[in-house]
C-alpha cells in the first residue's frame, strides 16, 4: 500500500491549505463573534489529519495532530478562549506541519517531537473552566442520544445564553434533496446557529427523506415561521427579558449596514454603462434634430431632455461609486494584526500608529492592495527596524515605529508606509545592481534614481530569505500589482533613520473619465485622471536629446512618445498636432497625438487573458454605437519611457 | 455478492478502507460516500449489506447517519462499523447506543478491519 502514502501526503496538504484558510478567517474575526462553524472546521481538519497520518503509519505525525487536535477541541468546546496568541501558535505549528509533510515527500525522515512538547505545554497553561451543566430535564432526551458531544456542547452555550431552542421539520422527495436541505439550512442559518441536521424516515412517504434540524434562535417563533417558510417546533423557551428592556420596535434591526455582494453592485455599473451608451445616441439624435429643425420647439425640449437624463444619470453613477466606497482602515486592521505577529516572530519591538484609517477607496482597489501592503510592511519589519540591541547602540529607542498612512490626493489616494529603521543601503543596492548587469559601472545616478532599483526585479530579494519577507517575492512584484491597479509605488529612504514607500492608487477603477483622442486613424481613451494639460504642439519646444524627443514644458523637459509609433499604427500623413502631457510632477510623459476629440465617461473591461502580453492597454470600453475602444496604460508607458531616460543619463 | 458502503470525508481513508475490503475477495463490492448526503443518497439505490462510517464529518454526521438507518424500516437490518478514534469514546459509545454493531479504532491494521468486517457479516 505504498503508493497510497502519496495520496495521504497530497490530501494532508490540502488540508492544511483549508486550515491555513481557516486560521486567516479566524484572526479576521479576533475582535467580533467567532463563528463556532470555523473552529469546528478546524477541529475537524486536525481530526482527519491525526486520524490519517495514524492509519498511514506516521506515528510522529499522528502525535502531533494528536495535540493539535486536542487544542481545538479545547477551543470548540468553550474550555480556552480564542485570543490571537492561540491563533499565532496555531499559525506556527501549521507551518511545521507542512515542513515535515515536504521532508516525508522528499523522503526524510520526520522529528516532530520538539513541537508536539511546545503543543502539549501550551495546553497545560489553559485556564480551565467549570463543568457543564446538565441537559436533562431541559431538553427531549430523544433529541439529546442523536447529539455528537460537541452538538451537545453548542446546544448548552445557546441555552446560557438565553437563545430559544427549535426544530424544525422538513421532508423532500429522494431526488434533489440535498440541494433543497442546504436552502432551508441557510435561512435557518441566517436566523442563528444550527445545530445538528437529523434525518428520518419516520412519517415519511416512499421515495422521500425527512430532516429535523435542531438550531438556536433570539428571533421570535412568528418570525422564524415566515422567514424559513414552516413554523418551528419550541424545544426551550428563552426565559424573556424584562419588560421595561423591551424596546419598542423589538423587531426593527439596529443597524442600517446592509451586506451586499460586490457582483451585484458592478452588475449595476455595467447597466449604467449601457444607459451611457443610449444618452450618447440620444445626444446625436438632438443634433441631428438641430440639424434638421433648427432651433424648434421639439429641439429645446429634446435639449432639456437630455440635460436632465445626464444629471440623473451622473447622480446615479456617483451613488453607486459611493456604495462601492470602503474605509483603508477595513485593510489597515487587517495588516496591524501581521505586524503584531510577524514582529513577534521577528523578535522585534514594533509600535504601529494608523493615520487616515477613514478615508474611502474603491472596495476592489482596497482588496487588490492590501497584499502588495502586507508585503511591504513585513520588509520593514524584517529589513528595516532593527533588532532592539542594534536599536540601542544606534541611540534610538528599542521599540521601532512604523507609520502607515492614507490620504486622498485629487482623485487618488495614497497610502504611505513608513518606518524609522535602518533605511536601504544604497551602496549595497547600486553594488548589486552592477554586479547583476542592471546597471553600467561608470553610469552616475542619482540617489533617488539609485532607491528606484529596488523595484527591479531580482534586486530586492534578500540573499538569505528570511522566513518573513523572503519566499523569493520582490519589490517588483509589488510595483507591478500596484501598476497593474493604475497607480505607482515610489520609496524615499536615508540611511540609518527611515525608509518611506509610497503607494499612489485610483480612487476607483470602475467608471472612468477619458480624454478621447485620434491617432494613426483609430481612436483611444486617456484615462482622465492621469492627464495632467493637453497642449497644441509648438514645434520649437521640441529638442532633440541623443536621439529622443523632449518636449520644453515650461522649462521643464518631459519625454515625448508619439503613439502612432509606439503601437506601430499607419501614418496618415495626418500632423501630430497635440500633446498630452500624463502623469505627475517629475514622472511625466508627453503623448503625441493628432486629434483631441474630447471627454467621455466610460465603463472599463479588463481585456482578458487573451491579450494578456499586449503592451500599453488598462482595458477596453464600449462606446455610442457598439465600438470597442482600447484604453490607453499611461502608467506602463511613462514606466517604460522613464527607465529610458535613467539609462541614458 | 456484498455490498459495502464507506462513509468518510478524507479520501485517503476511505481508499485505504476499500483496498482492506477488496483484499477479502471478488464478492466483495465496496462504495464511497464523502459525507452524510451522497450515503443518503446512495442508501435507497444499493441494497447494503454494511455500512462503515466515520463519525466526525460536516453536516450530517455519522451519528445522524446511525440514527437514520437504524430509525428506517427499509434499513434497519444494516449492520453498522463505526471508524472512531481513540479521543472520540463519548461519540464512540453514543453510536453504538443508537444502534451500531462494532466500531475499530485509527489506527486499525488491515487484520483487525477485515476480522470485524467478517464478524459483523456473519450475524
Amino acid at each position: 500500500m505504498n503508493g497510497s502514502i502519496k495520496e495521504f501526503i497530497a490530501e494532508s496538504e490540502e488540508i492544511i491549505q483549508q486550515i491555513e484558510a481557516n486560521l486567516l478567517q479566524l484572526q479576521e474575526n479576533l475582535d467580533t463573534e467567532i463563528p463556532p462553524d470555523l473552529l469546528n472546521a478546524l477541529f475537524r481538519a486536525f481530526h482527519t489529519l491525526k486520524g490519517n497520518s495514524s492509519l498511514f503509519g506516521q506515528n510522529n505525525l499522528k502525535d502531533l495532530t494528536h495535540n493539535l487536535e486536542e487544542l481545538l477541541d479545547d477551543l470548540r468546546m468553550g474550555r480556552r478562549p480564542v485570543d490571537e496568541e492561540v491563533v499565532e501558535f496555531l499559525f506556527h505549528k501549521t507551518d511545521s506541519l507542512k515542513k515535515a509533510l515536504k521532508r516525508l515527500e522528499e523522503g526524510g525522515e520526520i522529528d516532530v517531537t520538539r513541537e508536539i512538547q511546545e503543543v502539549e505545554d501550551f495546553r497545560k497553561r489553559a485556564p480551565s473552566t467549570g463543568k457543564e451543566e446538565s441537559l436533562e430535564g431541559k431538553i427531549d432526551s430523544e433529541i439529546l442520544k442523536v447529539l455528537s458531544e460537541y452538538e451537545e456542547h453548542r446546544l448548552k452555550e445557546n441555552i446560557k445564553n438565553n437563545k430559544g431552542i427549535y426544530t424544525i421539520d422538513v421532508v423532500f422527495p429522494l431526488d434533489g434533496f440535498d440541494r433543497r436541505l442546504l436552502e432551508v439550512s441557510e435561512k435557518v442559518k441566517a436566523m442563528g446557529e444550527l445545530i445538528s441536521t437529523l434525518p428520518t424516515t419516520q412519517n415519511v412517504p416512499e421515495g422521500h427523506i425527512g430532516f429535523k434540524l435542531l438550531f438556536a434562535s433570539d428571533r421570535s417563533p412568528e418570525q422564524l415561521g415566515e422567514t424559513i417558510g414552516r413554523p418551528p417546533t419550541e424545544v426551550f423557551r428563552p426565559t424573556p427579558p424584562q419588560p421595561s428592556q423591551v424596546p419598542l420596535d423589538s423587531i426593527k434591526s439596529t443597524t442600517s449596514t446592509l451586506r451586499v455582494d460586490i457582483d451585484k453592485i458592478d452588475r449595476i455599473l455595467d447597466i449604467v454603462g449601457e444607459v451611457y451608451l443610449s444618452r450618447s445616441m440620444f445626444r446625436s439624435l438632438e443634433q441631428q434634430l438641430r440639424q434638421i429643425y433648427g432651433y424648434a420647439d421639439i429641439v429645446f425640449q429634446t435639449h432639456r431632455a437630455n440635460q436632465m437624463l445626464e444629471r440623473t444619470l451622473a447622480e446615479l453613477q456617483q451613488s453607486i461609486l459611493d456604495i462601492r466606497m470602503v474605509p483603508i482602515g477595513q485593510v489597515f486592521t487587517r495588516v496591524a494584526q501581521v505586524v503584531r505577529r510577524y514582529a513577534r516572530q521577528m523578535q522585534k519591538k514594533v509600535n504601529l500608529q494608523v493615520y487616515g484609517e477613514d478615508t474611502e477607496l474603491d472596495k476592489f482597489v482596497a482588496e487588490e492592495v492590501a497584499d502588495p501592503l502586507m508585503h511591504i510592511i513585513r520588509n520593514s519589519i524584517d529589513h528595516g527596524i532593527e533588532p532592539p540591541d542594534e536599536r540601542k547602540r544606534a541611540g534610538k529607542k528599542e521599540e521601532g515605529n512604523i507609520a502607515l498612512r492614507a490620504y486622498q490626493k485629487g482623485n487618488h489616494v495614497v497610502i504611505e508606509v513608513e518606518d524609522d529603521g535602518r533605511g536601504i543601503n544604497k551602496r549595497k543596492v547600486l553594488e548589486k545592481a552592477i554586479a547583476q548587469g542592471l546597471v553600467q559601472e561608470n553610469q552616475q545616478l542619482s540617489d533617488s534614481e539609485v532607491l528606484d532599483l529596488i523595484f527591479l526585479p531580482g534586486l530586492s530579494t534578500k540573499d538569505s530569505a528570511s522566513e518573513v519577507s523572503g519566499r523569493g517575492v520582490g519589490m517588483d512584484v509589488v510595483k507591478e500589482k500596484v501598476a497593474s491597479l493604475g497607480g505607482y509605488v515610489e520609496v524615499q529612504s536615508e540611511e540609518g533613520s527611515f525608509t518611506r514607500f509610497s503607494l499612489t492608487l485610483p480612487i476607483t477603477l470602475a467608471i472612468i473619465k477619458t480624454l478621447m483622442v485620434r491617432t494613426g486613424g483609430r481612436k483611444f481613451a486617456i484615462p482622465l485622471t492621469s492627464v495632467a494639460e493637453s497642449l497644441e504642439l509648438e514645434e520649437e519646444l521640441v529638442n532633440s536629446v541623443e536621439g529622443r524627443h523632449v518636449y520644453n514644458l515650461r522649462g521643464r523637459p518631459v519625454p515625448l512618445v508619439s503613439l502612432r509609433r509606439y503601437y506601430g499604427l499607419a501614418d496618415t500623413g495626418n500632423r501630430e498636432a497635440f500633446v498630452v502631457i500624463t502623469g505627475v510632477e517629475n514622472r511625466q510623459v508627453g503623448l503625441l497625438v493628432e486629434e483631441l476629440v474630447g471627454a467621455e465617461d466610460i465603463v472599463i473591461k479588463p481585456l482578458g487573458p487573451y491579450f494578456e502580453g499586449c503592451r500599453g492597454f488598462a482595458g477596453a470600453a464600449e462606446i455610442e454605437s457598439g465600438n470597442l475602444i482600447l484604453v490607453i496604460d499611461t502608467e506602463s508607458i511613462i514606466a517604460e519611457n522613464l527607465i529610458r531616460t535613467t539609462e541614458h543619463a | 455478492m456484498k455490498n459495502i458502503l464507506v462513509v468518510d470525508d478524507s479520501a485517503s481513508t476511505r481508499s485505504l478502507v476499500r483496498a482492506m475490503i477488496e483484499d477479502l475477495g471478488e464478492e466483495f463490492e465496496v462504495y464511497e460516500a464523502a459525507n452524510g448526503f451522497e450515503a443518503l443518497k446512495l442508501l435507497p439505490t444499493v441494497s447494503f449489506d454494511l455500512v462503515i462510517t466515520d463519525i466526525n464529518m460536516p453536516d450530517i454526521n455519522g451519528l445522524e447517519l446511525i440514527s437514520y438507518i437504524k430509525n428506517s424500516e427499509n434499513y434497519r437490518d444494516i449492520p453498522v462499523i463505526i471508524i472512531s478514534t481513540e479521543r472520540s469514546d463519548e461519540d464512540r459509545r453514543r453510536g453504538l447506543s443508537l444502534g451500531a454493531t462494532a466500531y475499530v479504532t485509527k489506527p486499525f491494521k488491515v487484520k483487525e478491519l477485515q476480522e470485524t468486517v467478517l464478524k459483523v457479516l456473519e450475524r
